[in-house]
């Protein structure tokens, strides 16, 4: 008498399922026009950092990090890149790069706009606050399960979840920068006569880079965690060294391979930050 | 005078649709603004304004915080939506222009300081004040050079390509200033612009604003909290207190006449001798004569004025001196010319103090003038004595 009455029962699972077969079956050309675009970025964005020789990749960062902070911060940041190389995991490191920049360059696309259509709108902004809330709470596997399911699998699904799971911050973030630009400067670009683009494109979002900044970061390492759990739908490069590990019950190649992801993630998290530390003192800059 | 702005019967009412429209209906009934936040919940900042202000005069309007001042200035370019009422604006009502009008309006006739400058902290010195011109989309050479001219207006010359947050708060706001003055507006709305500023520098940007309309005359209207600064630059102050306005008058009327015991407070420890200046007490020249008019003209003119001498400017209105009748009456010349007979103005901006002590044995009409010589009226040492003395 303590459990739950069976005849209260009522299976949701199974409308998900069939949902999510319609939206498959009536939306294929969609579906396959996502594949074949998110396909096409990946080969060449692949291509790209492919063709680049790895001792580009080590000079190019001594400079940014020498630019951007000073010289240990830069031979540190290094020293762990080509660790990753040491290691043997350079390609797998390059793979995990193309799909982290392929989502966080969708989760742009995506999420800026969002965050100033929902600081304009206010019946917007409450109905994706409390979406944007449940997103970022949802645990991150269940995001594999429709990408699996419409895109099937390999690259693109991953590239789909990673993007799903790493866009909240980047929504959320380019909104507060937009809400909190300073009262009198809205009504002194107001009282000039500005038109709504002209404020838009010359006081808010300049003035909200630097948050926005923020949130391509927060973004970007989103994405670097996503990534490894999206190998479990077929994504190769770091996380699935990562998994193969855990199946195997390799647990060095595991520690190197999450050591790895690790790394891969304190290097773009500097360059980023300082980027954005960039963006919040320079000088003369206009949006 | 024409009036270049005029306010009608101007209610603002914060809230919803609803309480808004009983709010109105509490003010006609006669409540106070308090009694009506109480009642409806709806806040009234402004409740039934009039106002006259006239082309060029610096109209002050001054009072608490949470008087409705800095609402009402944020109507006269629709930042904030009167209730009820009329804004003329040359005779237009400002309400019936359409959104490309209102741009306009806004690019064009009005620019506005801001208390805390807000200025774009993403843009040097420069880009700040081309702004308004950018907007317009002006040809970049033509915008750049229209923003050094306002620049060099508030003497910020050689700092054009400084961030915002490099200067000091004068000098931020002498960039807002700027910013305001670079479309060249017909009128300046000023909402505390000094008042976040430490008394010296208040005290030199006071000075440098009553100093900038001899370049350019301009309707302006300036709101602060600071009885001492609206008597010093204002040439008519208003006083609101409770969203109401309870005085209106110029800087000695307010002593001659305070309206009620509030008025007498909030007058009551402003130093008038520090206070007032030659352009609050001039009177307008009975008449003004050119250097190329002929004596016997001129003669004829002050004989039926029953008057001793006269001003003579030139076509820029610029002072030369004066005649007396006297030499008219005898000479052979063919114009008034050379009859002129140079004597020291008065600037209009000098404290009545300070002109008192120039010109004390004057018995005659002493001309006042502008930054650049041009004749803005007469005074007399027994007008300052007594306005002094009042």
């Amino acid at each position: 008498m303590f459990d739950f009455p069976e005849k209260f029962f009522f299976d949701i699972s199974g409308y998900i399922d069939r949902f999510v077969i319609w939206l498959s079956q009536t939306f294929d050309w969609l579906f396959d026009f996502i594949k074949l675009v998110v396909g096409g970025l990946f080969e060449g964005t692949e291509f790209i950092l492919n063709i680049i020789p790895w001792w580009a990749y080590v000079i190019l960062l001594i400079l940014a990090g020498w630019r951007l902070y000073n010289i240990y911060t830069s031979i540190a940041l290094t020293v762990m890149l080509v660790l990753i190389g040491v290691f043997g995991l350079w390609n797998e490191m390059i793979y995990t790069l193309a799909i982290i920049i392929i989502s966080v360059f969708i989760s742009i696309l995506i999420g800026i706009p969002t965050g100033i259509v929902m600081a304009k709108s206010k019946r917007l902004e409450s109905i994706l606050k409390p979406l944007l809330d449940g997103m970022q709470t949802m645990p991150s596997f269940v995001y594999l399960i429709p990408a699996l399911m419409l895109l099937g699998i390999g690259r693109v699904p991953a590239v789909f979840a990673t993007t799903i799971y790493a866009v909240p911050p980047l929504i959320r973030l380019t909104f507060l920068g937009i809400q909190n630009v300073d009262e009198e400067v809205i009504e002194a670009g107001k009282s000039f006569g500005s038109t709504p683009l002209q404020m838009l494109f010359k006081i808010e979002l300049p003035q909200a880079l630097s948050t926005i900044a923020t949130g391509v970061n927060q973004t970007t390492m989103m994405a670097v965690s996503m990534v490894v759990i999206a190998s479990m739908i077929g994504a190769r490069g770091l996380g699935q060294v990562v998994l193969i590990s855990i199946r195997r019950i390799e647990v060095g190649q595991g520690f190197v391979a999450g050591l790895a992801v690790v790394f891969l993630a304190i290097i773009l998290d500097r360059l980023l930050q300082g980027i954005t530390a960039k963006f919040d003192h320079q000088e003369g800059f206009d949006g | 005078m024409v009036n270049h702005i005029e306010v009608k019967n101007l209610s603002v009412v914060f809230g919803n649709k609803k309480s808004q429209k009983t709010a109105l209906k509490l003010i006609d009934e006669g409540y106070t603004a308090d009694e009506i936040r109480e009642k409806t919940g709806a806040t009234v900042a402004n409740k039934n304004v009039n106002f006259k202000i006239k082309q060029d005069e610096l109209f002050v309007i001054v009072g608490l915080s949470g008087s409705g001042k800095s609402t009402f200035i944020r109507t006269l370019n629709l930042i904030n939506k009167p209730t009820r009422g009329e804004i003329l604006v040359n005779g237009e009502n400002i309400q019936d222009l359409s959104k490309e009008a209102l741009r306009e309006y806004r690019r064009k006739e009005v620019s506005m300081v801001f208390q805390h400058f807000g200025l774009f902290s993403h843009r040097n010195v420069i880009k700040n004040v081309e702004y308004p011109l950018e907007i317009q989309n002006i040809d970049a050479k033509e915008r750049r050079k229209k923003a050094l001219e306002a620049i060099k207006q508030v003497g910020l010359d050689g700092w054009e390509n400084h961030m915002p947050s490099q200067l000091s708060g004068g000098m931020q706001q002498r960039v807002g200033l700027a910013r305001a003055l670079s479309n060249d507006p017909n009128i300046l709305l000023m909402d505390e612009p000094y008042s976040a500023l430490d008394p010296l520098i208040r005290r030199e940007m006071q000075n440098e604003l009553l100093s900038l309309e001899d370049e350019k005359e301009r309707t302006t209207v300036f709101i602060t909290h600071d009885m001492n600064e609206a008597f010093r630059i204002g040439d008519r102050i208003a006083l609101m207190k409770d969203a109401e306005v309870v005085q209106i008058g110029t800087p000695l009327e307010f002593f001659a006449n305070p309206a009620n015991d509030y008025v007498k407070d909030f007058i009551a420890d402003v130093d008038k001798t520090r206070i007032l200046k030659v352009r609050n007490i001039m009177r307008k020249p009975t008449y003004i004569a050119s250097p190329s008019d002929s004596p016997k003209e001129t003669f004829e003119q002050l004989k039926s004025l029953d008057i001793e001498y006269c001003y003579v400017t030139d076509e820029n209105k610029k002072f030369l001196g004066y005649v007396m009748k006297e030499k008219l009456a005898k000479s052979r010349a063919k114009t008034i010319e050379k009859l002129i007979k140079k004597d020291e103005p008065i600037y209009r901006n000098a404290y009545l103090k300070d002109a008192w002590q120039s010109l004390k044995d004057a018995d005659y009409d002493v001309a006042v003038v502008d930054g650049k010589n041009r004749l803005r009226g007469i005074i007399s040492s027994d007008e300052i004595v007594e306005a002094l003395a009042e």
